[in-house]
């Protein structure tokens, strides 16, 4: 049986245009050849900028603005479509071949009920009337798992949650009984509990319809749950291309390695019996105008030189509790102790001294950081405001940052646009670090790096806090990065506390039912773990 | 620097020539502003480039001089509404709640009434002098300077670095001047060039009326007032004011646009 897709040798480029510079050409993609049988799925797994997207939007013939497909074959269902003309793209587009988003509720027009939109293609390439389409988008509904499937189609997108609109969109693209579909990151955006479902509908949906996919993702322990083949690309080249199996279990390249192994980290626990740093004792917390409480009765403690991870899904209350601790949202009942003195519940009633000690490091490095400031402007100003230090002094302590974040001297006079995502949040960290804090709130650090950044991040932070001797509360969804950094752990719920201690008895049973379900859905880097999950849970 | 687009280099041009005209109108223009040198309404001439006006006086000159006020009053205007008005919006986005509130809808009630007749009102119970003048139409524009530079800064005051110099304990004079100020700069500084063209527009219409600048001095709304009987009898005269303000309007626009399209393309737009 021939192949459905098949590229061979598929150059990508584009044309540039720096400022300041005259346009160049850039390559995308360079000789990428990859073929896809019928009924298969092939993971295309890379960090960002590894041109996975790119790839898999070629198969459809398509390139992003600006972009050109300049090279090779793009063969499906035995014609080359690469220059095909705009009639024969259109007709292929949404008919033969569908596409999944990355975000779902950006994909879907909100002012439409999901019905209208899931049906659209199927209406609008002719492949069945209207009634037979809402009779197979009814199916799908059920089939994908989704709740009340004969009326779910009547609700708006505002009415469904993120994972049940990914699931929705899933269906979108299966409903014209399409040839190929491509997902770019269908899950990434998702919380591990929702992941683990929309993972499970998509596998089955798509074995059960037969159609072949090409499944975009960074997470290399997702893909090994429902590739056949997997091909891991790097700057626009292939790196490794084998089956799941064979590159889960014996990678041959370095870098495959690495990303194999870059989630199964861990770190031995600290044990301290030191005076907690920060304690925080029955915390109530709302938002004004809401009446239910985001954070009830937390109570927890860290100890000088530790690292207390809170996990919980997004809504768990976990960065409110940040935003308490820092005097952004006062509590309405609760205290907060900071080495023996009890915070003011806001900003203004705090010393100079107490926000010194207590820095924030923040998820989103490129919009924490003043972009018309520049690096040394960025790091140098917690050292002016708190010590006043000046001229070749502040220079001086400036530098010795940048090194002891692994950047140097040569990135002072540099604007945070000119750094990548991964020097952004080191800077970010110099700056916590410039105040000599005794504790840094890391809210989600690594979660928009790539993993291979994230992991030099973390060590990073580990390497500081022997150094320097600071806490962290560790903000994260990601069990792999507790596992890495944490000495103690907090999972949190719905605004409560579920479970809370040391590490090793957090993560040993018995579990509580949140605890259970959440570590058991964070992927695992072996190729049957989904069904061993499903029928535990 | 990306090279500079060839619409842009006419305005620059343009503009570039009105400025030093206005600059150095003692020397550029040949004769006094008020001396009268001829016949009433001559046409062009070796002696008179652009004839006289409706009392005999050198319309060049005449040009030259009221180009130099209507220049220099506009400029001073933009200056008061950018100073007030940024000033103001920034303050209100930063600090919110009710100061925010009774900023705004007083803001409101003035923009609710329009500027022209306002002006007319104040001016006619004021003694209209130069700086009376410029703070009147400064004051009133820079309502609208107001909305701008509180709707770009409440955008930047949510941002995580806002909020990390707010962690720090900095004051709300750093926050406004050295975190969002230099964010917002370049909107408000495309927005300088439209508001300064209005200025213009708006400094002429109340020499029209007769509130503007005080004859004998010159400016160019008082120039088509003191001219606009002679198009009856077809004499040009009140038009050439007319096409200088066009003239300077259309140039600093030219200028405005490119301002405007280098900042977007700052802001990672399609070029990014």
């Amino acid at each position: 049986m021939g192949n459905l897709l098949e590229i061979n040798n598929l150059k990508i480029e584009a044309t540039s245009y720096p400022p300041g510079e005259p346009p160049k050409r850039i390559t995308i993609v360079d000789g990428v050849s990859l073929a896809l049988e019928k009924g298969k799925v092939l993971g295309l797994i890379g960090e960002s900028g590894a041109g996975k997207s790119t790839i898999g939007l070629s198969a459809m013939s398509y390139g992003r603005g600006g972009i050109e497909l300049t090279e090779g074959e793009i063969i499906l269902s035995g014609r080359d479509i690469r220059n095909a003309k705009s009639g024969v793209l259109r007709k292929l587009r949404g008919a033969e071949v569908t596409y999944v988003a990355q975000s779902a509720a950006a994909a879907f027009n909100p002012a439409k009920r999901l019905m209208e939109q899931v049906i659209e293609a199927t209406l609008y390439h002719g492949k069945a009337s209207k009634a037979e389409a809402e009779a197979r988008a009814v199916d799908l509904f059920r089939k994908l798992g989704l709740p009340e499937p004969e009326t779910f189609g009547n609700r708006y997108p505002h009415q469904v949650s993120g994972g049940q609109l990914q699931r929705a969109m899933t269906a979108m693209a299966l409903c014209p009984q399409p040839d190929l579909v491509i997902f770019d990151e269908p899950t990434t955006a998702l919380d591990v509990t929702t992941q683990l479902g929309v993972l499970a509908a998509i596998k089955a949906a798509i074995s059960d319809q037969g159609v072949a996919a090409l499944y975009i993702t960074h997470d290399l322990a997702v893909v090994a749950q429902i590739a056949d083949d997997i091909m891991v690309l790097r700057h626009g080249k292939t790196v490794e291309y084998g089956t799941t199996e064979q590159i889960i279990t014996a990678p041959r390249e370095e870098y495959t390695a690495a990303l194999v192994s870059v989630t199964a980290k861990d770190h031995t626990e600290k044990v301290s019996d030191d005076k907690p740093v920060l304690e925080v004792s029955n915390l109530h917390a709302r938002y004004t105008g809401m009446d239910r409480e985001v954070l009830s009765d937390i109570n927890i403690a860290i100890q000088p030189g530790t690292t207390l991870a809170v996990v919980g899904e997004s809504g768990s209350g976990k960065s409110t509790l940040a935003r308490v601790i820092t005097g952004l949202l006062p509590q309405i009942k609760g205290r907060v102790t900071f080495e023996d003195r009890e915070l003011s519940r806001d900003l203004k009633g705090r010393s100079r001294n107490d926000l010194r000690e207590l820095q924030m490091i923040y998820q989103m490095a490129d919009v924490a950081m003043n972009p018309r400031q520049t690096v040394g402007t960025i790091i140098g100003r917690p050292l002016q405001f708190y010590f006043g230090m000046k001229g070749k002094e502040l220079r001086n302590r400036v530098v010795e940052l940048l090194d002891e974040i692994e950047l140097g001297a040569g990135f002072i006079d540099r604007y945070p646009a000119e750094l990548s995502g991964g020097q952004k949040q080191r800077v970010c960290i110099a700056r916590a670090l410039a105040a000599k804090p005794k504790l840094i709130i890391c809210d989600e650090v690594t979660s928009a790096l790539d993993p291979l950044v994230a992991d030099g991040i973390l060590r990073l932070l580990k390497d500081l806090q022997d150094r320097e001797h600071v806490s962290y509360m560790f903000i994260t969804h990601d069990i792999a990065t507790v596992r890495a950094i944490a000495d103690s752990i907090a999972v949190m719920h719905l605004g409560k506390l579920v479970r809370y201690g040391p590490k090793s008895k957090v993560l040993a049973p018995p579990f509580d039912d949140y605890t259970d379900k959440l570590l058991k859905s964070v992927p695992e880097m072996r190729l049957d773990w989904m069904e061993e999950v499903q029928r535990t849970l | 620097m990306r090279r500079v687009p060839f619409p842009a280099l006419i305005g620059l041009f343009i503009t570039t020539l009105f400025l030093l005209c206005a600059i150095f109108a003692q020397w550029v223009a040949p004769y006094s502003v008020s001396e009268i040198v001829g016949d009433v309404w001559e046409p062009a001439s070796a002696e008179h480039l652009l004839g006289t006006d409706n009392i005999g006086r050198d319309l060049l000159s005449r040009l030259i001089w009221g180009g130099q006020t209507t220049i220099f009053v506009a400029i001073a205007a933009t200056v008061v509404s950018f100073v007030t008005g940024s000033v103001l919006g920034l303050f209100a986005a930063v600090i919110g709640g009710w100061i925010d509130q009774l900023l705004s809808r007083f803001v409101d009630l003035i923009m609710a009434i329009p500027t022209l007749i306002f002006a007319l009102v104040v001016l006619s119970v004021m003694p209209v002098t130069l700086p009376v003048l410029i703070l009147v139409m400064g004051l009133l524009d820079s309502t609208r300077v107001f909305r701008l530079s509180r709707a770009v800064a409440s955008d930047i005051e949510v941002m995580d670095y806002v909020e990390a110099a707010r962690l720090r304990g900095e004051g709300r004079t750093w926050i406004i001047f050295r975190e969002i100020l230099p964010n917002a700069l370049s909107p408000l500084v495309a927005e300088a060039g439209m508001r300064f063209i209005f200025m213009v527009l708006f400094v002429s219409t109340l020499s029209f009326l007769g509130l503007g600048v005080q004859p004998p001095a010159a400016d160019w709304g008082g120039i088509v007032k003191e001219n606009k009987d002679g198009i009856v009898y077809g004499i040009p005269a009140a038009l050439l004011p007319a096409i200088a303000i066009a003239a300077l309007a259309i140039s600093v626009n030219l200028v405005a646009d490119w301002v405007l399209d280098r900042t977007s393309s700052l802001k990672g737009g399609r070029n990014g």
